[in-house]
């Protein structure tokens, strides 16, 4: 089983090598601010009874950004709300023109910048995706012959001709989602869409996400999701206040950005990119009551989780959590390791086995295991946190609900009262 | 990865992305996009209503129905044959007053798809303005139905009636783009746009014939109006060659420069600043 560390690795994680082909998105110094209007004047009275110069505050949206993106990369743009990312989104999609700066790109681009946008609910899921396939920059035939496979992907080949005023969310979703995959642009742009449908379509869109990673498209994702940018991206970048703050392995820069989120205490210092976390998580794994490593456990069995850690630098008063997730993003269960057990202090070059016995109630699915490691007892202050350390399926017959529970049921047939 | 994929790195083409314009993306796609939302908006003005397209016609009918008693019944117009003309004329300035109307307003009402696609920005007002000929299209068939029934011979002429929806349809559009880009700054624009078009209909021999006007400065003034020149000649070739052609009302070729001159200037211009606001029309909604 793969483990997923914070290791300061090679520039191209994930055993693929981009040296080799050619960039085909290139980004140099794009600069974009938006002009506020204190008052915002939009009528033409005020227009002509402002004497004086509208007072304007200037929003620096993007601060000289600059990257390149070569073929076939999966690249994660990640930042705070108002960091600038939907703006830079925005810029590569010729929503908007930059102030300064040049983006080159080579080949077609499809923005989803939001699911479905366009959708008219008059029309129906025919042409709809005739009506987007070619605002996306197909040809109308182009678009028809698309028609099977959207609808195919999205399962509603019976709703084909449905209005979609009369869709269900659920519906709805799936056909945006299903549109924008079969799409096939060279670069996609998406914003924030990883997580729609039903677990079962969820799996779905996650399987095509693994695809296209391995692909020859180059995708740029912009997400708040630290888990997809780590699970998905060869590469990201984090924009923080419209500049760059970090460019690289993922799983580094999905650190920083967290630390920037919890605005750490002062100790965490300068962070420079491609520095090793204080604590790397250095084997993860399952056993079973055997003391056997498995890749897999059945409901209801006996699980064990047992993690080796190495610290890098001395850590201060460190704690330890652990959560197993499941497919929808829910924490199902978590546990940490009692503060009293552990030492004040950890040096550099000391390691740490964790072995953790689990009443396993886990209903059936995927869980994706995520860690994470502060210092000075503070949660507040992250040493690490890796949103993907080790995943495993339970296997077994599904119920209701994301835990199980041994239930006892009395059932009881009553004859009703004569009337 | 297959092995081509590694295959030295064959040099890929860099094209600058300049960021969103009024007719970005070729031409092909721009009269595909421009031609499937028209239609599709054509469809949608008339879906959920029992009678359908009956009512684009029902109402220039109505205003029709009352001008006509007004000026016949209660003015006493003496003009031959007035009801078709003033039918027609109502018609074709209904493009006029549909088409900008709706365009106004357009970008504004599809925000969504301006804020979030790529897009070449014209298509939207464009597409008001298709809409209205499509509908003027169909009312059109109504009319010299009309004009036949009520004993007017067809007329070689008649072949000229493209002409005029063409000189109509440019100004419409000229005029639909300069209205939807500044709509997006002023938003008051729209507001004043429904009376100055409302202004128009009287500024234009619509529903008078404009012999019936001394000379004068009002004259002069109605001779400015592009629409005064086209609805005249527009009466000479479908209703009655026996009325005085553009040519004739203006006086001399001359007397027909500032007409032709605001024509030109208003789809100049509105092309003009539709193509500089383009760029900025998504941050400015």
């Amino acid at each position: 089983m793969a483990v997923d560390t914070t290791q300061n690795g090679p520039a191209t994680p994930r055993g693929r090598e981009f040296d080799a082909e050619p960039v085909v998105i290139e980004a140099s110094g794009v600069t974009k601010s938006f002009r506020l209007p204190v008052n915002k004047i939009s009528s033409l009275k005020e227009q002509i009874t402002t004497f004086s110069r509208p007072d304007y505050r200037e929003l620096h949206a993007l601060r000289d950004v600059s990257f390149e993106i070569r073929r076939g990369e999966f690249f994660g743009i990640v930042g705070r709300n108002g960091s600038g990312k939907s703006t830079l989104l925005k810029v590569l999609a010729s929503i908007y023109a930059a102030d300064a700066g040049r983006v080159r790109m080579a080949g077609r681009l499809a923005p989803f910048i939001e699911l479905g946008v366009g959708f008219n609910p008059e029309l129906t899921a025919r042409e709809n995706v005739e009506l987007n396939g070619v605002m996306m920059g197909l040809e109308r035939r182009q678009a028809r012959g698309r028609l099977g496979a959207v609808l195919e992907f999205a399962e509603l080949e019976e709703f084909v001709d449905m209005k979609l005023k009369n869709y269900s969310s659920g519906m709805l979703v799936r056909l945006a989602f299903s549109v924008m995959i079969q799409s096939d642009a060279e670069i996609l742009l998406i914003d924030e869409v990883l997580a729609v449908g039903d677990a079962s379509f969820q799996q779905k869109c996650a399987d095509v996400f693994h695809e296209m990673r391995d692909s020859e498209r180059t995708v740029i994702l912009v997400t708040h999701d630290m888990g997809a940018v780590e699970h998905y991206c060869h590469r990201a970048m984090l924009l923080h206040d419209g500049e760059v703050r970090g460019m690289g392995d993922p799983g580094e820069v999905a650190r920083k950005y967290l630390r920037l989120n919890f605005e750490s205490a002062p100790s965490s210092g300068e962070d420079s990119l491609g520095e090793v976390a204080d604590i790397v998580v250095e084997d993860a794994w399952l056993e079973d009551g055997a003391g056997q490593r498995a890749a897999n456990v059945e409901k209801g069995e006996e699980l064990h989780f047992c993690a080796e850690l190495e610290a890098k630098r001395d850590v201060e008063g460190p704690t330890f959590g652990f959560t197993f997730a499941n497919p929808d993003g829910v924490e199902v269960m978590g546990f940490g390791i009692p503060p009293e057990e552990l030492p004040e202090r950890i040096a550099a070059g000391q390691r740490i086995r964790i072995r953790s016995k689990v009443e396993n109630r886990l209903a059936p699915g995927r869980y994706v295991v995520r860690c994470w490691i502060h210092r000075n007892r503070n949660i507040s202050d992250i040493v690490l946190y890796s949103p993907h350390i080790l995943d495993f399926v339970v296997f077994g017959k599904s119920e209701a609900g994301v835990a199980f529970f041994e239930t006892e049921v009395e059932f009881e047939l009553k004859e009703g009262e004569a009337r | 990865m297959s092995a081509e994929a590694q295959a030295p790195a064959q040099p890929v083409e860099l094209r600058e992305v300049r960021g969103p314009s009024a007719t970005g993306g070729g031409s092909r796609r721009f009269f595909e996009l421009l031609w499937l939302i028209s239609a599709t908006e054509f469809k949608k003005s008339f879906h959920g209503t029992a009678f359908g397209y009956i009512w684009s016609l029902v109402r220039p009918l109505m205003l029709f129905g009352v001008l006509l008693v007004v000026f016949t019944r209660i003015l006493k117009f003496e003009v031959p044959n007035y009801p078709v003309m003033l039918l027609f004329n109502l018609v074709v300035f209904g493009f006029f007053q549909e088409g900008t109307g709706a365009a106004v307003t357009s970008v504004l009402a599809q925000e969504g798809i301006v804020r979030k696609t790529q897009f070449p920005r014209l298509v939207i007002p464009l597409s008001s303005v298709m809409v209205a000929l499509f509908t003027v299209a169909l009312n059109l068939v109504a009319v010299f139905g009309f004009i036949f029934i009520y004993g007017i011979d067809p007329m070689w002429t008649w072949l000229f009636l493209p002409v005029i929806i063409l000189l109509v349809f440019a100004l419409t559009a000229g005029a639909s783009l300069l209205l939807s880009a500044l709509n997006v700054r002023f938003r008051d624009i729209a507001i004043i746009w429904t009376v100055v078009a409302q202004v128009l209909l009287y500024a234009t021999p619509i529903i008078y014939p404009f012999e019936i006007i001394y000379p004068g400065l009002l004259r002069d003034v109605l001779l400015c109006n592009p629409f005064t020149l086209i609805f005249e000649q527009a009466r000479v070739w479908i209703i009655d060659p026996a009325a005085p052609s553009a040519l004739d009302i203006a006086g001399s070729w001359v007397a027909m420069l500032p007409a032709a001159a605001i024509y030109v200037l208003t789809c100049i211009l509105g092309v003009w600043v539709f193509k500089r606001e383009a760029p900025k029309i998504a941050e400015r909604l």
